[in-house]
């Protein structure tokens, strides 16, 4: 017998499965995942002014910075800016959906890739962001690859105010609508990169990025 | 990993000895439960989010075969490839054929219990393949001479600042730091190189989300990315109890977990993966396996001890045990210490590998109060203890002793004589103060705990006494 069959086999015999018991639990796992049905959550103003300030607080807990911008053109400069208040190098890999925005103009060198090792700053987008708990969504694909905002000591996210939502259950609804079955990864970001591991004291950049900027764009 | 539970007495008792770790226990008692507890003020419902948590776990174990083959297909959808194994070797087996199979010499490690209690790190060096475990404490512990973890979300929480800065300056041959930042980017920077020339990455897994076929994995360090998006192979080891319905779950207890684990309101990564890298993407491993591992838990299914399925592997429990807190993880002997490994090594180890654990705990309830899933733990022990006595497993002397106790208490005169004299010399032992300290019977049971002492009269004779005032009175 396999593996397989002997687990599932002793799974089965614990549970006194039959056929009727199989009938009635086969119909409520349908029902469970067809109603994907949502557990309590806290209590959040989902006015788009208060999810802008409830995301920023949330985020700045994480230990990011933000800086708000009106308009998309604005962000390679909000990037320029941030980099030299921090007098971080002046050039950055950037996901291959953020190439057409004027990098050059703002006088940074980005290079619309995947990422390597030797980079230091990793401009990404975000698919939305939870104001729940100051988190980005971020989801893998060709033109968005998952390594930009991990690799690179120093990450700088581009996230759209309008795609603030309040609960990480909306951020699964519009990936529903949006793309259909879910990316290769989703990876929820929380601030930069941690460890407690040493005496429970928290060192920020442990293999991951170092820093993390949000720059929002009002729009 | 080798079960050393048997010695849980002669551990407990080297542990409460040993200075040094007495003094880091000390130092990191009460961290986790101060942050839990500021942690969960910003649930509404905190209890309503636990019950909803145990509910979505129940409805999974309830109904495990049905999940395990509904995550298995949508898995196999998604190009994944699925393995079964029934114990630690099968699982080493299975994951240093994978290795073998596509040409791969070191393999780096984000946090799995699972290959801890596999032994798998030993499986693959016989097979020459390099293990490098990846998250910091993992790390640490590996470096030194692969000591086991104390502890299921801090494996180094027993080491102090001290113990790890003499550590790093011994095996990376580097000049002697004590400042933390500089010793973690220590080894971020060893670790980076691994993490770039591993042909696989392995890692465990939180949950399994039957919706769409995917592992969810949290961490913080950014280690559980980087194994699962730089090597070509991604092998993911866990027990086949982690399956959750959907997305929406996922939501729910991730409320629950990193509050109940280190007390944070959602961890930095969480990172949700399904399938393999598209041809046209930049990053992500070409192959992904799962391996659903038993080693004991399908034997668990619909039994006594069910409900410690629900167990989502937060840690609570251990911080906020006093025994734990008192003797830290190793004394416990296996990969699991607190109240939940005093439940679980007993179930995929034997109970009769692990005797003392179920009475390793003072039935004070903290764990069960602080379990986000609901496991009521103290019960759960309690039952483990029945267990021990209905199959005989306990102590000759107190088998002995309770025989005879059984035995006398059916002898009302007999009892009364034992009661009465029994009274008395409590009462003489107990001298001047109204504590008896130290039972010449029980020396072991009595070290740790003061009694109140008896007035010297049995219930029966003051029982006797007042009936004959009252019979007086009228
Ligand atoms: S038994 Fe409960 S508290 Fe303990 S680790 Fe499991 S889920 Fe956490």
């Amino acid at each position: 017998m396999s593996s397989r069959d002997d687990i599932l086999g002793r799974v089965r015999a614990g549970l006194q499965r039959n056929a009727s018991n199989a009938t009635i639990a086969r119909d409520e796992m349908l029902a469970a995942l067809t109603n994907c049905s949502q557990g309590p959550k806290p209590g959040i103003d989902a006015e788009p002014k208060a999810l802008l300030e409830r995301f920023r607080l949330k985020s700045e807990l994480q230990s990011s910075t933000v800086d708000i911008v009106a308009h998309e053109s604005d962000a390679p400069a909000a990037v320029a800016r941030y980099l030299a208040a921090m007098n971080l190098p002046k050039s950055a890999v950037a996901q291959p959906a953020l190439a057409a925005l004027d990098w050059a103009g703002a006088g940074l060198t980005v290079e619309a890739r995947g990422a390597r090792d030797a980079d230091l700053v990793g401009i990404t987008g975000c698919f939305c962001a939870v104001a729940e708990t100051g988190t980005l969504m971020m989801c893998s694909s060709p033109d968005t690859p998952a390594a930009v905002s991990l690799l690179p000591e120093t990450h700088v996210a581009i996230v759209r105010a309008s795609r603030i939502l309040p609960y990480m259950e909306d951020a699964w609804a519009l990936a529903r609508k949006e793309l259909g079955t879910l990316p290769r990864a989703v990876n929820f970001i929380s601030g930069p990169s941690r460890t407690g591991d040493i005496e429970q004291t928290i060192v920020l950049g442990a293999h991951g990025p170092y820093r993390v900027h949000l720059v929002i764009v009002a729009d | 990993m080798e079960i050393k539970s048997m010695h849980f007495k002669a551990n407990a008792s080297a542990k409460l000895a040993d200075v040094v770790l007495q003094r880091n226990l000390k130092s990191s008692k009460g961290k986790f439960v101060a942050k839990r507890a500021e942690a969960i003020k910003d649930l509404d419902d905190f209890e309503g989010t636990r019950d909803a948590a145990a509910a979505i776990r129940n409805k999974v174990i309830d109904n495990l075969d049905l999940w395990l083959e509904r995550f298995e297909r949508k898995a196999l959808d998604t190009g994944a490839k699925v393995l079964w194994a029934k114990d630690g070797a099968e699982v080493c087996r299975l994951v240093v054929e994978i290795a073998r199979k596509h040409g791969v010499t070191k393999v780096t490690k984000s946090k799995s219990m699972l290959s801890e209690e596999a032994g798998l790190n030993h499986a693959l060096e016989a097979a020459g393949i390099q293990p490098v475990e990846t998250d910091l404490g993992e790390y640490i512990l590996q470096v030194d001479n692969n000591e086991p973890p104390s502890h299921i979300i801090a494996p180094a929480v027993h080491k102090s600042l001290d113990d790890v800065a003499d550590l790093f300056h011994k095996v990376h041959g580097t000049p002697r730091k004590t400042d933390i930042p500089a010793l973690t980017r220590e080894a971020r920077e060893v670790l980076r190189g691994h993490f770039l020339s591993a042909g696989m990455g392995l890692s465990g897994g939180n949950f399994l989300v039957a919706e769409t076929g995917s592992v969810a994995l949290v961490t913080n360090e950014g280690n559980g990315r980087m194994v699962t998006t730089i090597p070509k192979v991604h092998v993911v080891i866990t027990g086949i109890e982690k399956v959750i319905p959907t997305l929406e779950d996922l939501s729910t207890l991730m409320r629950l977990l990193p509050r109940s684990a280190t007390g944070q309101s959602i961890s930095n990564y969480f990172s949700i993966l399904t399938g393999v890298k598209k041809p046209e993407e930049h990053d992500g491993p070409e192959h992904l396996y799962f391996v659903l591992v038993d080693s004991g838990r399908a034997d668990v299914v619909g039994g006594d001890f069910h409900e410690m399925l629900r167990c989502i592997r937060c840690g609570a429990c251990m911080n906020h045990c006093p025994v734990y807190q008192t003797i830290g993880g190793h004394a416990y002997g296996w990969v699991y210490p607190g109240p939940m490994g005093s439940v679980l090594t007993p179930l995929y180890a034997g109970i009769e590998n692990a005797i003392d654990l179920p009475h390793a705990a003072t039935l004070c309830n903290q764990c069960g109060v602080v379990c986000p899933v609901k496991i009521p733990l103290p019960d759960l022990l309690r039952k483990l203890r029945e267990k021990q006595t209905e199959r005989g497993l306990r102590p000759l002397t107190e088998r002995i002793g309770l025989r005879l106790w059984a035995w006398v208490a059916q002898q009302p005169r007999l009892y009364a004589l034992g009661a009465s004299v029994g009274a008395r010399y409590l009462k003489w032992l107990a001298g001047d103060t109204d504590r008896i300290r130290l039972l010449p019977t029980a020396p072991e049971w009595s070290l740790g705990r003061d009694f109140p002492a008896p007035q010297g009269k049995t219930f029966r004779e003051l029982y006797a006494a007042r009936q004959t005032r009252t019979k007086e009175s009228t």
